[in-house]
């Protein structure tokens, strides 16, 4: 190919000259270049090597379809389309799927074996002795680009969110009429298009439009948009129509800026896609040099550069002579190949009429094309038209249906789809917008090239993907014939491109083949995204806390000045234990000084859900496992609340503070769930007038004094309430004053000692912890982590939701059979604990392990087995396990098949193929009468 | 991402609202009454419909329990109904 | 004609122009009656004919498909296969599945590029760790393949994670079973769909089931858009459909369908070489070796039967890839889709006579088909030919909701399917 610059360029500016290097070697260019252009105006003719074959490939397109120009940007992306990135000096890109270069691939031999690696010949060999001794060389000869592992680039992407009343899709003539009749008709209007500049064809085919030429007039219809506050969006392609009419944009950044993501939701969307040009289907028809005719027209217009000096234009329709005009004007010599019998002749051209190509060759690029006559025409350049294929992925995407146009040889639009309308080449409509322009349309006149079967030569239908049509004839002999099995044995449309340019040939080659008609052969299913969209643009900001971002404490800078250790508990960033030295050490001696005096526990997280109202207490007798309704007011009640499949949804200690107001404490990770879970059981069951929720687990802050000091402390601190153990026994509650504000105080305990659960006004914590940490002093107060807690109520065997329950548990397991045997009311899941199940013998029981072994603490996790004929048998598994500061030995819990009837029994539990022997005891391995809650 | 109407707060975002199973799965009451059979049923057994769908949904920012008919291949939603006024006997979930 | 496939043939044929290929399989005609019938051209439905033909020598068989062969979940999964499952009824059902697998491709004279590359699933917390343990004691005990990986271990086999511990989900280690890895699904069903055709069983496709031909309380077949079938024996495999043939069939199912979305990035030079899942992101990865990134994630939130993706979850999903790889901020994502996934209460699946005699289940698979299509219908075969459950699909009979025995999975081990 011997491309040159000529005159023009309406895109690129000759005053600012560039250079950048291609597979090192070094190419000129102006800016406004696409890397694309300005290979192409350097004389560059081999551009890439083909998946499979590595044969050498040249451009053949000037937009998002370019099946075979994909590059790795260093620094940047992989599989880059040299058509869509824009030289720049000092810019290197390298040609993918090909060492050292594209011109000069040391793969380049596979072509010669194409006969023996036709479509899908994987599938038929590599079994014996096994694929996995051929998969890797397979796998490091597939792929293209190639990431470079320490790169993070591109930054982070914006996205936006944005309403409109009109999304239109494509800024050339269709869209930018139907764009200015929508503002002009008082519409908030949206209008994108993918190139940098709006326009659309108007900028490289010539056209008058209300008296003016065609790119001024897409100029001003921009500027009378932007002024009227219309949003026009350059270099943005909307890849996805999603439901309920909420369009995916991406917008490209330039200049290093990153992309940003818009997600528009308009109440009508106009698609003014457009229609990609199809090759012609002839022997060797992949060769560089070989370029679409429309393609051939941008970089002539818009770039300046001719894509040959003896250029053959060969046409099955009569959009491509404005190519060849352009280019004879530009000086090229040019035949023009009709495949119509008919076609009119302009002035000045060599037409060639009836005739199609037989065969191109040349050595690395196309030198001379064989007519179906028999006659051989020299040539650097064969710009083809197979027809246009109008773009109507959006239009699939919302759900539309399709409709063959014989005249046009195309898929359409068919049945409309409510709020989306389609308009211009997209709708198969090639002249310029009704009413607009003057002069005739363009006149497709087009008759069919099709791809024939049994050809000698070898007709490339998938360019990237190296799919011939041979491939499409022996997957139809192998059956294959439905078009999704075509495209999935054969790869037809499945490279980067998504066959934008192969589908519709290779349709009507099946077609052909099965003896149907094209719309009986159908497409493909079209999916999102339209061209590939960068995975930084979906990503956005979401990365580290963003992505899940951790609920904080009230008092997380009070934790740290205290020297905490944090971790994330059920999305909860909380103190794991206080000071430095060694976790293990830390976390024993907040345990052990919790027992000896008093500790301060924050514990905020934990659920604080209101019920409220003269049927508060029959509803909760409703959700829990319990009775509550008999609680006094006043007093507080440990329990379960289930799932209706009768497992053990959550637990926790309900607080009655009077006839008619209680306070569900539930786990701090179940909060929403069972906020969720309570309001929709009130609204559905429960008279809503009677009772009400209020979540107030974030207005108030939980401090606990916990140790046999507590009391102490508290009376030290001053709560205007009496602690005496007559009025404010354990498990009982009472409203107390802090600083002006109510503060609720409870006696629950989850460490097995005294204990006080402090609840005040969020933006009271900090005073109040400060107060506690002041006159705790004079008492040793201790500050207690969540690690050491969990050691505490551990040696109580109190339980953990999600550690030692699972989503099998039931409350028998636990031995809690009270309220199902006794209860008179429903609650939930009650129905499910007299199922064949939940009355099996077998269960998992909760019970405490005793290492007897003497090889210390049992791991966590660790299954007890017992074996049945020589094979293991699972019997459960450790859920807890610690050194028990206070006991001075190993404890544990699990849940073990029939753990509650086998007390003293010995077991083996193993863990990653080593065996323990452990003991079956009571869960409760610390006072265990309880004496310490009210010492 | 779709967008479902709350008969309190309007069209909102599909990420806000909790699926509450099949309109009219009435909850057996009286367990000792209640079969096996029938008590999976209620438990587990579902509508599922391809095409129009009658179902509970919560607006989990209002708390909002209703109604909604909606089709579940092109995602269409045909309305929605407070329990209250016009849910009806049929709205209950349970 | 070339009927049997190796790399001779392959040679051979590409001495003349590939033209003496045999057909995959037949297009046959329906007959009016078959001794089993079954509905639904996916992998479960083909291996459930495969297996009748070739292991209880039933050859008057039909597999009808209202679309085309694999179009449904099998064509659109992310072709993972594993057997890392918590309970021993989970474990022996997918662990049939993987052994079949690893000779499937020689069983079926098939390349089905099964690539036991192997799945790690993460665990970002010392609590997870503790979860991971006792799932690898789990798989250890049943007989399985499991390893407990720290967090060195997971960097050997994944060098470009972030494993900084000041990531969001900072990696602790993770669960490791090197068994595990993909195969190429449409290869699994057309090798099936090959070889049952080869045993002489009918596949018909484009036929589509109007309804049930019920008589004296049994099925006795279907009537199709292409006629009447009747069958000793029917049997119903249509992930993804289950609920709407129960409904013709006049029962309901304990089955709630979503979209199950995944996504590819263009195609790259190798950079994953296993499998990856990770809780805390929520997003799992792997590399197909045609150099693509298939990436996925959990169900769409809301019930559903369209195929479509959305752009929440994808969000999402992809967030989370990027969060374990940064460096993957430079690829892109090239194509998005979704399947219609059964979603039964515990996630596993139903294998079993339904409420209509004569009328036999696969479905409920959930997320989790692909990976047990051996299994499945393998199992399907035995219930069909024999009347009577082999013993590992008996746990998963549809009377386990009424028992209340579920298997769930996710409860037992805290890590969905």
């Amino acid at each position: 190919m011997t491309a040159w610059r000529t005159e023009g360029g309406t895109a690129i500016d000759r005053t600012r000259p560039l250079r950048f290097t291609f597979d090192g070697r070094s190419v000129a260019g102006f800016a406004g270049d696409t890397v694309a252009s300005a290979l192409l105006a350097g004389g560059v003719s081999i551009v890439g090597r083909s998946f499979k074959y590595h044969r050498p490939r040249g451009l053949w397109g000037a937009g998002v379809e370019e099946p075979n120009a994909l590059l790795d940007i260093a620094g940047g992306m992989p599989n880059t389309r040299a058509t869509q990135v824009l030289a720049a000096d000092g810019l290197a890109v390298r040609s993918v799927n090909a060492e050292p270069s594209a011109e000069k691939d040391r793969h380049a031999f596979l072509d010669a074996f194409s006969r023996f690696i036709p479509a899908a010949f994987y599938y038929k060999t590599f079994m014996f002795p096994d694929w996995h001794l051929f998969e890797p060389r397979i796998r490091q000869m597939a792929g293209l680009g190639t990431l470079d592992g320490a790169v993070r680039a591109p930054a982070f992407a914006e996205q936006v969110n944005h309403h409109c009343d009109v999304l239109v899709v494509g800024a050339g003539p269709a869209g930018l009429a139907a764009a200015r009749d929508a503002l002009r008709a008082g519409r908030r209007v949206v209008l994108c298009d993918d190139g940098r500049q709006a326009g659309g064809s108007l900028l490289f085919r010539a056209a008058t439009i209300e008296g003016k030429p065609g790119a001024a007039w897409a100029a001003d219809v921009v500027s009378e948009l932007e002024q009227a506050g219309a949003l026009v969006l350059a270099g943005t392609t909307a890849f996805g129509i999603y439901d309920h009419h909420l369009a995916g944009l991406n917008q490209k950044g330039e200049g290093g800026a990153p992309d940003r993501l818009w997600r528009v939701r308009a109440k009508s969307i106009v698609l003014a896609t457009g229609a990609i040009e199809r090759p012609l289907p002839f022997g060797n028809n992949d060769l560089p040099g070989i370029m679409s005719a429309e393609a051939a027209l941008v970089y002539l217009r818009r770039f300046g550069v001719a894509a040959g000096r003896r250029v053959v234009v060969a046409t099955n329709n009569g959009l491509a002579y404005e190519t060849a005009q352009a280019l004879s004007a530009a000086g090229a010599d040019v035949t023009v190949v009709d495949y119509r019998a008919d076609a009119p002749s302009p002035e000045g051209l060599r037409v060639l009429t009836g005739r199609t190509i037989v065969k191109a060759s040349g050595r690395g690029a196309v030198s001379a094309v064989r007519l179906s006559d028999g006659s051989v025409l020299e040539a650097d350049a064969v710009l083809a038209s197979g027809g246009f294929t109008p773009t109507v992925h959006l239009y699939c995407q919302a759900q539309g249906k399709l409709d063959w146009r014989d005249d046009i040889l195309a898929f359409v639009p068919g049945r409309p789809v409510e709020g989306v309308e389609v308009v211009g080449a997209a709708a198969g409509d090639f002249s310029l917008p009704a009413g607009l322009a003057e002069g005739a349309g363009q006149d497709l006149g087009i008759v069919a090239a099709w791809p024939k079967s049994r050809a000698k030569e070898r007709v490339w239908i998938d360019l990237q993907n190296d799919v011939t049509a041979k491939d499409v004839e022996l997957a139809v002999r192998e059956n294959f014939v439905s078009v999704e099995h075509l495209k999935r044995y054969t790869t037809l449309g499945m490279a980067t491109d998504q066959g934008k340019t192969s589908n519709v040939n290779g349709l009507a080659l099946v077609a052909e083949l099965t003896g149907r008609r094209i719309p009986e052969v159908g497409t493909t299913t079209y999916r999102p995204p339209f061209t590939p969209v960068p995975l930084a643009s979906f990503a956005g900001a979401r990365s580290g806390t963003r992505m899940s971002p951790l609920r904080r404490l009230p008092l997380e800078r009070e934790h740290r000045a205290d020297g905490a250790t944090f971790r994330e508990y059920g999305g909860w960033l909380r103190p794991a234990f206080y000071g430095s030295g060694a976790p293990e050490d830390r976390i024993q001696a907040e345990a052990t000084a919790t027992r000896a005096g008093v500790a301060l526990f924050d514990g905020s997280p934990l659920g604080k859900i209101e019920v409220v109202g003269p049927d508060a207490g029959s509803f909760l007798d409703f959700i829990y496992y319990n009775t509550m309704s008999t609680l006094a007011p006043g007093r507080c009640r440990y329990g379960f609340i289930l799932s209706e499949a009768g497992n053990i949804y959550d637990d926790g200690v309900l607080v009655r503070l009077d006839e008619n107001r209680f306070v569900v404490s539930c786990s701090s990770s179940h909060v929403a769930g069972v906020h969720a879970l309570l309001e929709e059981w009130r609204q559905d069951r429960f008279d809503r007038r009677r009772v009400f929720i209020h979540n107030a687990t974030a207005e108030m802050a939980t401090l606990t004094v916990t140790g046999p000091q507590s009391r102490a402390l508290l009376e030290a601190i001053g709560l205007g309430l009496d602690l005496d153990d007559a009025a404010l026994p354990h498990m009982a509650v009472a409203m107390g004053r802090f600083e002006g504000q109510a503060a609720r105080i409870a006696r629950v305990s989850f460490t097995g000692e005294r204990s006080y659960e402090l609840s005040v006004p969020a933006d009271h914590a900090a005073s109040l912890w400060s107060r506690l940490r002041r006159e705790g002093q004079a008492f040793g107060a201790t500050l207690l982590g969540l690690e050491a807690l969990m050691v505490l109520r551990a040696e109580k065997g109190y339980i953990v939701i999600g550690k030692d329950t699972d989503g099998t548990s039931r409350p028998m397991d636990f031995g809690l059979t009270a309220p199902l045997e006794r209860k008179k009311v429903e609650f939930i899941g009650r129905r499910s604990l007299v199922t064949e199940d939940a009355a099996r013998p077998d269960r998992r029981q909760f019970v405490g392990l005793e290492a007897i072994d003497g090889a210390g603490v049992l791991p966590t996790g660790a299954h007890g087995i017992e074996h049945l004929a020589g094979t293991p048998r699972s019997l459960g598994y450790v859920t807890s396990s610690y050194f028990s500061p206070a006991l001075q030995r190993p404890i544990a819990l699990g849940l073990i098949e029939r753990g509650l009837d086998r007390m003293g029994d010995i077991i083996e539990l193993q863990h990653l193929r080593e065996v323990r022997r452990a003991r079956i005891v009571a869960a409760c391995a610390f006072d265990a009468e309880g004496g310490r809650l009210h010492a | 991402m779709q967008l479902f109407p709350c008969p309190f707060c309007g069209p909102r975002s599909e990420t806000e609202f909790h699926f509450g199973g099949d309109a009219g799965n009435r909850r057996p009451e009286g367990f000792r009454a209640v079969t096996d059979g029938e008590w999976a049923a209620y438990l587990h057994d579902r509508n599922n419909p391809r095409g129009a769908a009658n179902e509970i949904w919560m607006h989990m920012t209002c708390g909002e329990v209703f109604r909604m008919e909606r089709d579940t291949v092109h995602h269409g939603v045909a309305q929605a109904f407070a329990l209250l006024e016009g849910g009806g006997d049929d709205g209950l979930a349970h | 004609m070339t009927r049997h496939y190796s790399a001779l043939s392959l040679l051979k044929e590409g001495l003349r122009s590939q033209q003496g290929w045999q057909q995959a399989w037949r297009s046959p005609e329906p007959k009016p009656r078959y001794d089993i019938l079954i509905i639904g051209g996916g992998g479960h439905g083909l291996a459930t004919a495969y297996y009748l033909a070739k292991a209880h020598n039933i050859r008057n068989i039909a597999v009808i498909e209202k679309g085309w062969l694999g179009g449904g979940n099998t064509g659109r999964n992310t072709t993972v296969v594993r057997s890392n499952y918590f309970f021993p009824e989970s474990t022996a059902l997918y662990d049939l599945a993987l052994r079949l697998y690893e000779t499937l491709g020689r069983d079926l004279n098939y390349n089905i590029m099964l690539s036991q590359r192997g799945i790690v699933t993460l665990a970002h917390s010392e609590a997870e760790m503790e979860m991971a343990a006792r799932t690898v004691n789990a798989m250890q005990i049943n007989g399985t393949d499991a390893e407990l990986f720290g967090v060195d271990e997971v960097r050997r086999v994944l060098p470009l994670l972030n494993v900084s511990p000041e990531a969001r989900y900072p990696v602790f280690g993770g669960v490791w079973q090197g068994r595990a890895g993909t195969a190429r699904h449409d290869a699994v069903a057309w090798g099936y769909a090959r070889a049952a055709d080869r045993l002489g069983v009918d596949i018909i496709q484009s036929c589509e089931v109007e309804e049930f031909l019920i008589e004296g309380g049994r099925c006795r077949g279907v009537k199709t858009s292409r006629g009447e079938i009747r069958a000793e024996r029917t049997a119903m495999v249509v992930a993804g459909h289950s609920s709407h043939l129960a409904a013709k069939a006049g029962f309901r199912l304990p089955i709630t369908s979503y979209a199950l979305q995944a996504c590819v990035s263009e195609p790259i030079k190798p950079v994953l070489d296993t499998v990856v899942l990770s809780p805390g992101t929520g997003t799992y990865a792997s590399q197909s070796d045609k150099g693509e990134l298939v990436i996925g994630g959990a169900l769409d939130r809301v019930p559903s039967y369209g195929q479509r993706g959305n752009l929440p979850m994808l969000e999402g999903v992809v967030s989370g890839l990027l969060e374990m790889f940064p460096s993957f901020r430079q690829l892109r994502l090239m194509r998005q889709w979704a399947g219609i996934v059964d979603v039964t209460p515990d996630s596993s699946p139903i294998l079993g006579e339904s409420p209509l005699p004569g009328l036999f289940l696969n479905c409920g698979w959930g997320t989790g088909g692909f990976k047990a299509i051996p299994a499945g219908g393998t199992l399907l075969a035995h219930l069909l030919a024999t009347g009577k459950h082999h013993d590992i699909s008996r746990p998963f009979d549809p009377d386990r909701f009424a028992r209340g025995r579920l298997i769930d999975e996710a409860a037992g081990s805290g890590i969905a399917h």
